[in-house]
């Protein structure tokens, strides 16, 4: 038996020896070239010997004489081929190139026409939120001749033959209206198409050549340059204004309580089931969370299987708002379209977006650079999706979040926003070489408020200072603005420019003689250190003097009134804090505005209070791009209410820096005298003493606020002083001792 | 005895092979051999060792043979020693071979690529496989190419084995090159160069292979993708056009410059140039030359229209030569006294031209519809080129004009730098490709768009705030304040007292520091509203103030230390305010400056009154907690070291490294000088001590050499009540209790 035994282990031991020899002798001819490989590289072979590195004369790929001669070859005009083009790419293959007319463009700009509304058509709110907002842009035109894009009036956001928003004969309506020209120039909305089972992305009409701007649309669907992904957005999506983001404050670590979160349906049939049939895999009830339902639609009962009732109990213990806030990263799989509704909640949540939903275009994809703010997984990888998001370090997290928020307030709180920036991504194709680049787009204060006519380089907005790694400007232009004829050599606005001018930071004087009186003689003018410009305001309103002059060399601005009273310690001190500031106003009397809870509405004052939310431009600093921006980006309406009455122009350019920035103005020191008190002698004093002017100013502010759509102003509870401000030092020793002298 | 079956069905499997070997070798020895030995007799005590002794070492054997770096489809016969192209082994193509289908233009990562090869990996990077060179001839011997191996395709494969993102084992490769050369189609015969593709070993429908094409179709039509049929290859490939370029799935890449290597251009400085446009093409249809004519025409000298010098020979000398009116001039150098150069499509879109204007340091003004330019899935050409519709040429003058003056030095240095970085060689255009793919794989750690876009100096000079969204955090989750002690107990119940009495306070943590005497019982500590927590350090270090300790809860933190009794509610409270409104900066009381000795050559502490400010002593300042996280675990350098063994300059510290990180100044609050008691004075004239002094300019001088900069930031401005010294009655001031000093 033991001999047997021992025959027996013999036998295998050998067979598997032989069998060891026989792979290992396989091997061998390997492992000998491997040597020899070895020795190649000590024989000095650059790094690691795997490519042979040929040496010897190889040819080029690309030999002189093909260069020379092919290029010739060209026998079609170019002419005619860029005329062919659109013949060969339409349909699935438009672009811009091929299936938009540039030439209506060219006239009056871009500007965008909505059809009227047709009789007895129903419309979703959400649509008549997205017509509105086209219509109360500056980009809107009622004139269809001057229009370079259009817009129907027939509801197209659901496209869901099941839903009760369908419009049906849609294809007949659209191929009715006279400027459809197949829908050269249109840009189609949508939110839905397809329906259940497939949920395909066709629409159920021609849209010949037009435009989409769509939820959910696939790689596959997507025309690259020619459509826009919109994100899924619901009808209780605000128009305008718009929430904030969530994000309050920074923490750190940046872990929240949960790592990953989802709660949402699971389809138990059709397409669009596979990802989240597999999320339990991954949920382990404490860090990571996902979700499941099961008890969705009318049989739910019928399908259900073997999972869905623990799935069910497991879902009804966790509150889904809880969850959002208190995640650090939020999974956002496919639904059935590709898109889904926890995008945006997602993304106004801080919770960074994790996204399974192979072959979804992301919204804005064009313009926005995603992967700064979320994380961009594969469905096929669902598995890796908890190691991944938890080897993300701390300081990305930390970026990622901020960069949510940012997004979300720039392009996503409103419709508005979707749709203007949907808008403004044409635009820009339009503009090209002129358009707005990526970093526009991706850092702060966003594509919305750049208008890329102003200049196409960033170093010429204020915001980019740092990023550029550029100084902010070294000099300032002053422009003072003058509604009083010229009569005595003491009146103040001479003195205002004597005393401006003898600053080392200005680089030029404008008067902008808004007077009705004809403009005095040069003689009139006192000889200053710098230029002195007098030019005549054209209409003589309130908002000329927010016109962006292109005599304005310098990239900062001193806004005056004629009958400010300032030093030049004073001018130099604040200059250097806008130099820290350059994005901010900077001005020296300031006022404050409160929610009045028993009138609902805002209230304005001018008591000196311990905080502020805007100075005024009769003696600020700010950067010339907020002209540029007061022209054109505010809407005729504001403007001419202000020219209308005359005031509340200062009021207007504080909503819009702080809308812009999302900071308060800052506050300087100044000598106690101004306005308060010198005003009275002047004869403007009669504007502030009115209390007419001052029942203004409250409407003012609550006409601009429905028009931004929340409240943009910021309060501040600080000044800011020299350093040696009133300390008992000699004042010799001070800097700015002329603030401290009376 | 099961081994000889189980090894029979992972024969194919030679990497479970080994594995499985041993498995069966120990498990036989494991469950049977503890059984025996003990009943073994001494003649088979031999027998035994020695059959143990010989399966040990076939063990080794194979061991050794499996882990040896080695390929499996590198045993097709041909080794490395022979480093002439011609000797690479001669394969010959069936007729009847198999056809790859056309390249599928619905083909995204997502359809057409196997990311399970790639699988997760801690390093995040992509491991590439190429193929061993093969020479491919049909059935009568004839080449499929005409060129075979180019150089620059050689070049191509050599950086791609250098990288490190190559591997020689065909089984853990995410990407496979083939050697095949389809860098421009012209030498390609289509056919069978697409019947050598598909007879790859691991071609299996093109999945996750990547073809490197730079000129693509061939006349007359020049379609503007490589008509390889390829079936779902990736094509990174130069010359793409809106319709055939898979976005997301293909690499736009440049056409290679053979010039970049043989001519260097010094890069010049940007600014003004002899010449405004420079069109220096030589292949362009005369339609767009009559324009450029026209242009020039009207605009004179500022433009300068090149073309062939027909007086001089073809060849490789007469592509290094440009003529006007039987002017020469030297090409490419010429490019390099223009702003802008003209890029004009040919027959086909990309045009190596591109990659000589840039190494020029000229603008690019690109004229070719649909074109797709390279790389621009990372690079934004917005920064570094104008793209100008063809049919716009005629206005290309007046657009340029309209391009502010700054905004083209930046472009000029834009340019260079995409040069050297992406351009300029073919390792430089295959690295960027394989990087580019890398990031789509891994897009969590994908490179940002500043690394992509930013060149060198602008990295160096700008700043990227961490915390840069615009934020005034609310008020109510207050701050922390982190008091550091020693032994100092009386005085620190003062300060505990003190800052209970302000309203935000949120925690109190007392740092102590000292190892050799425990902090007071309990009971002896003051009485306040707040949690006080006590942290005990293991070693007396200045950094432990720093550290990010899990008891801070809140992001806003007041550093303060035992002995500032001075501080009133009111400028604590309003310090805190401040920073609300000023998050990513610090905030302090006592402010100090540095200046430049011109004398010594050097940097100067300075503590005296002054109109400027440039640090806030962290003896008593808000900032955010995340700092804390930085000093304590992304201090350049050795300074955390340095400031823990000098006992010193830990305030300086945190002063550069909030400065470097964010480009901010510190501000400084409320007009306070004085912060210790009265009787501590004996301590202010330590601190004002003249070797106080001296080492506090040393801690500047070290730090501005680790940082390699100087980051602080002077202002002239501190940060006071809106009402501060107004003539306001005091009660009704937020804080009326400020000013003392």
């Amino acid at each position: 038996m033991q001999a047997k035994k021992r025959y027996l282990i013999l036998f295998s031991a050998g067979a598997c020896l032989i069998l060891l020899l026989y792979f290992g002798g396989v091997q061998a001819p390997l492992s000998r070239r491997n040597n020899r490989r070895d020795d190649h590289s000590l024989r000095g072979y650059n790094g690691s010997p795997q490519w042979p590195h040929f040496s010897g004369a190889l040819q080029p790929f690309n030999p002189w004489d093909q260069m020379e001669t092919e290029e010739y070859n060209v026998h079609i005009s170019p002419r005619q081929k860029r005329e062919g083009i659109s013949g060969v790419y339409s349909g699935r293959h438009c672009r811009m190139e091929s299936c938009f007319d540039f030439s209506l463009c060219k006239t009056s700009g871009f500007k965008v026409y909505v059809y009227p509304l047709q009789k007895g058509e129903k419309m979703s709110e959400s649509y008549q939120n997205i017509l509105s907002s086209i219509e109360s842009s500056r980009l809107y035109t009622s004139d269809p001749g001057q229009a370079c894009l259009f817009v129907l009036s027939l509801d197209t956001l659901d496209r869901d033959i099941l839903s009760p928003q369908y419009v049906h004969n849609l294809r007949t309506k659209v191929q009715n209206l006279h400027l459809w020209n197949n829908g050269k120039n249109h840009l189609i909305f949508n939110l839905y198409s397809g329906t259940w089972p497939d949920y395909t992305e066709d629409l159920g009409f021609d849209i010949g050549q037009a435009m989409l701007a769509k939820a959910s649309i696939s790689t596959d669907n997507y025309r690259p340059n020619f459509d826009v992904s919109i994100p899924l957005f619901g009808k209780e999506h605000p128009r305008t204004g718009g929430e904030r983001g969530y994000l309050k404050y920074n923490s750190i670590p940046p872990y929240r309580k949960y790592m990953l979160v989802f709660k949402g349906k699971r389809y138990l049939t059709g397409i669009g089931s596979d990802t989240r049939n597999a999320l339990y895999h991954v949920h382990n009830s404490e860090d990571v969370v996902l979700l499941t339902t099961c008890k969705h639609g009318k049989d739910w009962q019928k399908h259900k299987d073997a999972r869905c009732d623990r799935d069910n109990a497991e879902y009804d213990r966790y509150d889904y708002r809880e969850m959002l806030y208190n995640s650090t990263f939020c999974l956002v799989p496919r639904g059935r379209r590709l898109g889904s509704f926890r995008f945006l909640e997602a993304l106004q949540a801080a919770c960074v977006p994790v996204m399974l939903s192979n072959g979804w275009e992301m919204p804005f994809s064009e313009i926005i650079d995603w992967n700064t703010a979320a994380v961009i997984g594969d469905e096929r990888l669902l598995l890796q999706i908890p190691s991944t998001v938890r080897s993300i370090h701390q300081d990305k997290i930390l970026s990622l979040r901020q960069q949510t928020q940012f997004l979300w307030e720039a392009y996503f709180s409103s419709v508005e926003r979707i749709v203007l920036t949907t808008l403004e991504i044409i635009h820009d194709r339009v503009l090209q070489h002129a358009s707005r680049s990526s970093l526009m787009w991706n850092s702060h204060p966003g594509g919305l408020y750049i208008l890329p006519q102003y200049s196409s380089y960033l170093g010429d907005y204020p915001f980019n200072y740092a990023t550029l790694g550029i100084r902010p400007p070294s000099k300032f232009t002053a422009i003072i603005h003058a509604v009083t004829p010229l009569v005595s050599q003491s009146q103040p606005i001479l003195k205002l420019l004597a005393a401006v001018s003898k600053s080392p930071y200005c680089d030029q004087v404008m008067v902008l003689w808004n007077c009705d009186k004809p403009l005095p003689p040069k003689h009139r003018w006192p000889s200053t250190a710098v230029p002195l410009l007098v030019i005549e305001g054209e209409s003589k309103v309130m908002s000329s003097r927010f016109q962006l002059h292109d005599t304005i060399p310098t990239d900062a601005v001193l806004s005056l009134d004629e009958d400010t009273v300032l030093s030049t310690t004073e001018v130099d001190f604040a200059f250097t804090v806008w130099q820290s500031f350059p994005d901010r106003i900077v001005g020296y009397p300031a006022r404050s505005h409160f929610w009045d809870g028993n009138k609902e509405r805002w209230g304005y004052t001018s008591k000196w209070t311990n905080d502020y939310s805007m100075v005024l431009t009769g003696a600020a600093i700010y950067h010339r791009y907020y002209h540029y921006l007061y022209t054109n980006y505010l809407p005729a309406s504001l403007r001419g209410l202000v020219d209308q009455l005359s005031n509340c122009e200062d009021i207007l350019m504080n909503f819009l820096v702080s809308a812009v920035t999302k900071l308060p103005p800052i506050k300087v020191t100044q000598k106690k005298q101004y306005k308060e008190t010198m005003m009275l002698q002047t004869s403007r004093a009669s504007r502030w003493a009115d209390p007419d002017h001052f029942a203004q100013r409250q409407s003012c502010m609550n006409t601009f606020a429905s028009w931004f759509g929340s409240m943009p102003l910021v309060h501040s509870n600080m000044r800011l002083d020299p350093l040696l401000f009133k300390d008992q030092v000699s004042i010799l020793r001070k800097k700015y001792k002329d603030i401290e002298r009376l | 005895m099961s081994c000889p079956q189980s090894l029979g069905i992972t024969l194919n499997h030679t990497r479970y092979r080994s594995f499985y070997a041993r498995m069966c070798a120990s498990g036989k020895y494991t469950s049977r051999g503890p059984a025996l030995i003990p009943r073994m007799k001494t003649k088979h005590r031999i027998y035994y060792i020695t059959l143990f002794s010989v399966v040990l070492l076939g063990l080794i054997a194979t061991g050794m043979f499996q882990f040896w770096p080695h390929s499996i489809e590198s045993t097709a016969e041909w080794s490395l020693d022979r480093r002439s192209v011609h000797d690479a082994p001669l394969v010959r193509l069936p007729v009847s071979s198999p056809i790859p289908e056309r390249g599928d233009l619905s083909c995204r990562m997502h359809t057409c690529f196997d990311v399970y090869r790639c699988g997760y990996n801690p390093k995040n990077r992509i491991k590439v496989y190429i193929y061993p060179l093969q020479r491919f001839v049909d059935e009568v011997g004839v080449p499929i190419s005409s060129t075979g191996l180019s150089r620059e395709y050689n070049d191509l494969l050599s950086a791609i084995s250098d990288s490190d993102f190559y591997t020689d084992d065909v089984t853990r490769a995410c990407l496979f090159v083939p050697s095949i050369d389809v860098l421009n189609q012209n030498s390609l015969r289509i056919r069978e160069t697409a019947q050598a593709l598909a007879m790859l070993p691991r071609w299996d429908k093109g999945m996750n292979h990547l073809l490197f094409n730079m000129l693509p179709g061939g006349p007359p039509d020049y379609s503007t993708a490589l008509d390889v049929p390829r079936d779902r290859a990736l094509l990174a490939g130069g010359g793409f056009s809106t319709w055939t370029y898979r976005q997301g799935y293909d690499v736009s890449i440049p056409v290679y410059s053979p010039l970049s290597a043989d001519v260097e251009l010094p890069e010049k400085q940007p600014g003004p140039r002899r010449y405004f446009i420079l069109s220096s093409q030589t292949a362009i249809h005369r339609e767009y030359r009559a324009e450029l004519e026209r242009l020039k025409e009207e605009n004179g000298e500022a433009l300068l229209l090149l073309d062939k010098c027909s007086n001089l020979s073809q060849g490789a000398a007469s592509a290094r030569k440009r003529c006007y009116k039987g002017q020469v001039f030297d090409y490419p150098q010429i490019l390099q006294e223009s702003s802008f150069c003209v890029v004009l499509r040919g027959a086909r879109l990309g045009q190596a031209t591109l990659s000589d204007v840039l190494q020029a340091g000229c603008i690019p003004v690109i004229l070719a519809d649909s074109y797709i330019l390279p790389f621009s899935e990372v690079l934004d050409w917005k920064r570094a080129s104008v793209v100008i519709p063809e049919e716009k040429l005629p206005e290309m003058y007046t657009i340029l004009k309209s391009i502010p003056h700054r905004q083209v030095e930046e472009m000029q240095r834009q340019t260079r730098w995409f040069w050297d970085a992406y351009f300029s060689s073919m390792k430089a255009i295959g690295m960027t490709a394989l990087e580019i793919i890398n990031d789509r794989i891994y897009p969590y750690a994908a490179r940002t768009y500043e690394q992509w876009n930013n060149p060198p100096v602008v990295k160096w000079s700008s700043v990227n705030s961490p915390l840069f969204l615009p934020l005034i955090p609310p008020r109510s989750p207050g701050f922390t304040a982190v008091v550091l002690t020693y032994d100092r107990i009386e005085s620190l119940f003062r300060v505990i007292t003190e800052i209970s009495k302000v309203p935000s306070l949120a925690k109190l943590l007392v740092v102590w520091n000292n190892q050799n005497k425990s902090p007071p019982e309990e009971s002896l500590w003051p009485k306040i509203a707040v949690p006080l927590k006590v942290v005990r350090t293991k070693e007396n270090k200045l950094s432990n103030r720093f550290f990010p300790y899990d008891e801070i809860e809140t992001e806003a933190v007041l550093a303060i230390d035992d002995d500032i009794i001075m501080l009133t509610s009111d400028e604590l409270q309003f310090g805190y305010e401040v920073w609300r409104e000023f998050p990513d900066r610090l905030v302090g009381y006592p402010g100090r400056l540095h200046l430049w000795d011109h004398e010594m050559g050097k940097w100067k502490y300075e503590s005296e009154w002054t109109n400027e400010v440039s640090m806030v002593l962290t003896g008593a300042a808000f900032y955010h907690k995340y700092f804390n996280y930085l000093y304590t675990y992304k201090m350049p350098g050795d300074i955390k070291n340095w400031v823990d063994a000098h006992m010193n300059c830990e305030d300086i510290a945190m002063n550069f490294l909030v400065a470097n990180i964010t480009g901010k100044a510190p501000i400084k609050v409320t007009p306070r000088k004085k912060f210790k008691c009265p009787e501590c004075t004996a301590i202010d004239g330590l601190s004002l001590d003249q070797t106080h002094m001296v080492e506090r300019s040393e801690c500047i001088n070290k730090f501005a050499s680790v940082f390699g900069t100087m980051p602080l930031k002077v202002v002239e401005h501190r940060a006071d009540p809106v009402l501060y010294k107004d003539d306001f009655p005091e009660k009704l001031k937020s804080f009326p209790n400020i000013g003392s000093l």
